[in-house]
């Protein structure tokens, strides 16, 4: 029964970071280019900046969501790095 | 990592192998498309642009006399016609448009064999063929996306990248395939990462629209962007005023006498004809690394300079720099050789890696005889989506010579043929044992490839010794080519054919074939 437990705790936790980077690895990819709006350039070179450097924000998503300790570490960090994106894109969009 | 690393390999791995080997192809794909239409002679001199661009714009206007725009791409060493496509009014969606391949000499539009030469695998390469661009280019996005997942994660579990780099244990079974896809992917590593990356930069806008919808709203900005990006001028609302063109040939004059008289590359047009007409000419990829859209606006009916564009913004020029890496299209041809070997040693790389989970998963099973039903889908699709892919592809030229030229929708049935001939692999594969459709398809794909030099000889007029003699380095290229991957194909299937018979285990019947591993797998 603990086996069994166990088992599916551990399928709990893979599927949780199999999320944490297709959904996290698009959000966090999306939010950053729509934050990048904040900076003080030029909107057509602010909207290309930030779609230019969506790929590479996604792909360490999905990296950082497998490498974390634990899914819960995963999550964390990219609630940390949303929460300091969000407020950039709200203002600038 | 590593189970992340194999993983998003594996799921999209046949597409990303598909994407990989059409795109290797493409980088080849004028010489493809003049291949693919035998008819049109080669281009023994040099045109003029300007003249060849007159010519055209002329021809446009008597057989699509109502277009609000038009676009020709000027025949440069590579090509031996014009592509033009203009947009009609009052249509929608496809119909909107009308596309041709002029005659740079004439200037008519070609009779030539209904084909999609080169320009299918150059198409199919991002947006795959039976479903909407928008899906196929959403699915080769996603794929790209895994591959640069696959590439990062494929780094970090190699800690001792060089030490394994340096090691090559050749004919060892798992070994063997694991060294060969670690020195595949670390000798090309620079070139895989960027090739993935700027492929998903061609079409970032479709990826990640978030930003230009939350910042562009106005038609102003628009425009504003739009122009960072291409050559495309707005001349805004047509007068209705029918006007005497201007001379396209004298604008092109101009460009000529800034950037040199082979460096146009297109000529784009908005209302002509009309008196609000604008004419843009562009400059060609040859002496710059950048895609990024340098133009000289004129006025379409007074040929008077409105306007210079030569420099956009550094986000832009970035963009311009990553788009013209993945097309290589600003390359020589030396440089184009090493582009096609870099992307073919892509195209290994994942075709070693594919090969890989089968040979690592083989030893875990429980009974190797009978395995699971995973396993033998993988082992299935591994041999059509690989071998049987070279096979389709061949059969793709093969059924462009062999299709009646004045056969209806040739150039759909052209295509038909691949995706039928892809199928019928499948099958093959499905129903043969592993490692016997595995040799029969390369041999398949050897023979076929062999043969393209005979077939080309006996149903054109320019077979290999003519297009030697004369220097027609397109033709004696194609020919050359196929006979290099016949060869290819062919060390390939004696390989898994050889190492399927020494590693047949003994006391146990050999009859089924298929439980010896496939593709020299060792017992180790």
């Amino acid at each position: 029964m603990t086996a069994r437990a166990h088992r599916i705790r551990s399928i709990g936790a893979l599927t949780s970071r199999i999320v944490a980077a297709l959904l996290g690895g698009y959000a966090l990819a999306a939010l950053c280019s729509v934050a990048v709006l904040a900076l003080p350039i030029s909107k057509p070179q602010a909207v290309l900046a930030g779609q230019l450097a969506s790929f590479a924000i996604c792909a360490g998503v999905v990296i950082w969501a497998f490498a974390a300790r634990s899914a819960l570490t995963a999550w964390i960090g990219l609630a940390l790095v949303a929460a300091v994106l969000g407020p950039l894109a709200w203002s600038a969009s | 990592m590593s189970g992340l690393h194999t993983w998003s390999g594996l799921l999209l791995g046949w597409v990303l192998y598909a994407m990989f080997l059409t795109g290797t192809v493409s980088f080849f794909r004028e010489e493809l498309s003049q291949w693919m239409r035998p008819e049109l002679p080669r281009l023994v001199q040099a045109l003029d642009p300007a003249r060849v661009a007159q010519r055209v714009a002329d021809e446009i206007g008597r057989i699509a006399p109502g277009a609000t725009q038009w676009s020709m791409k000027l025949p440069d060493g590579r090509s031996n016609t014009v592509y033009a496509f203009w947009r009609l009014p009052g249509g929608q969606g496809a119909r909107a448009f009308g596309e041709g391949h002029f005659d740079p000499v004439t200037g008519h539009r070609i009779e030539a064999r209904g084909t999609l030469g080169g320009d299918f695998f150059y198409r199919f390469h991002f947006q795959f063929y039976y479903m909407s661009p928008f899906w196929g280019r959403l699915l080769a996005g996603l794929a790209a996306m895994s591959m640069l997942v696959a590439i990062v994660a494929g780094v970090i579990t190699h800690k001792k990248i060089f030490t394994d780099f340096f090691t090559f244990r050749w004919g060892k079974g798992q070994r063997a395939w694991l060294d060969a896809h670690n020195a595949l992917s670390v000798f090309g590593l620079p070139f895989h990462v960027m090739i993935t990356y700027t492929g998903l930069v061609t079409l970032m806008a479709l990826y990640v629209p978030w930003g230009e919808r939350a910042a562009i709203k106005t038609p102003a900005e628009r425009q504003q962007l739009a122009a960072e990006l291409n050559a495309f001028i707005q001349a805004g609302k047509p007068s209705g005023e029918k006007v005497q063109p201007g001379s396209i040939e004298a604008m092109v004059r101009q460009a000529q006498q800034r950037w040199g008289t082979t460096d146009v590359g297109r000529v784009n047009a908005a209302n002509p004809g009309d008196a609000t007409a604008r004419i843009a000419v562009t400059r060609g990829d040859a002496g710059r690394v950048s895609m990024s859209p340098e133009y000289i606006e004129f006025d379409g009916v007074t040929g008077k300079l409105l306007a210079v564009h030569d420099h956009v913004g550094a986000a832009a020029e970035t963009r311009g720099v990553m788009y013209a890496l993945h097309l290589g299209r600003f390359s020589d041809l030396e440089t184009r050789w090493l582009y096609f070997l870099a992307s073919l040693m892509g195209t290994a790389m994942v075709g070693t890696g594919l090969v890989m989970w089968t040979v690592k998963r083989r030893q875990k099973l429980p009974d190797p005889e009978r395995p699971h039903v995973g396993f033998r889908l993988v082992e299935r699709l591994n041999i059509a989506g690989i071998a049987g892919l070279s096979v389709a592809m061949t059969a793709l030229l093969w059924a462009n010579r062999l299709l009646p030229v004045q056969m209806q929708e040739r150039a759909f049935w052209e295509v038909h043929l691949f995706f039928i001939v892809w199928g019928l692999t499948l099958l093959h594969a499905l129903l043969r044992p592993a490692r016997a459709a595995w040799v029969e398809q390369l041999w398949a794909a050897a023979a076929l490839l062999a043969l393209i030099p005979v077939l080309n000889a006996a149903t054109t007029q320019r077979p290999l010794w003519h297009s030697l003699a004369v220097g027609d380095w397109v033709f004696a290229g194609t020919d050359l080519m196929c006979l290099a991957l016949a060869l290819l194909h062919a060390v390939l299937a004696i390989r898994t054919a050889r190492h399927g018979a020494q590693l047949r285990p003994k006391g146990r019947s050999a009859k089924r074939g298929e439980m010896p591993a496939m593709l020299g797998e060792a017992a180790t």
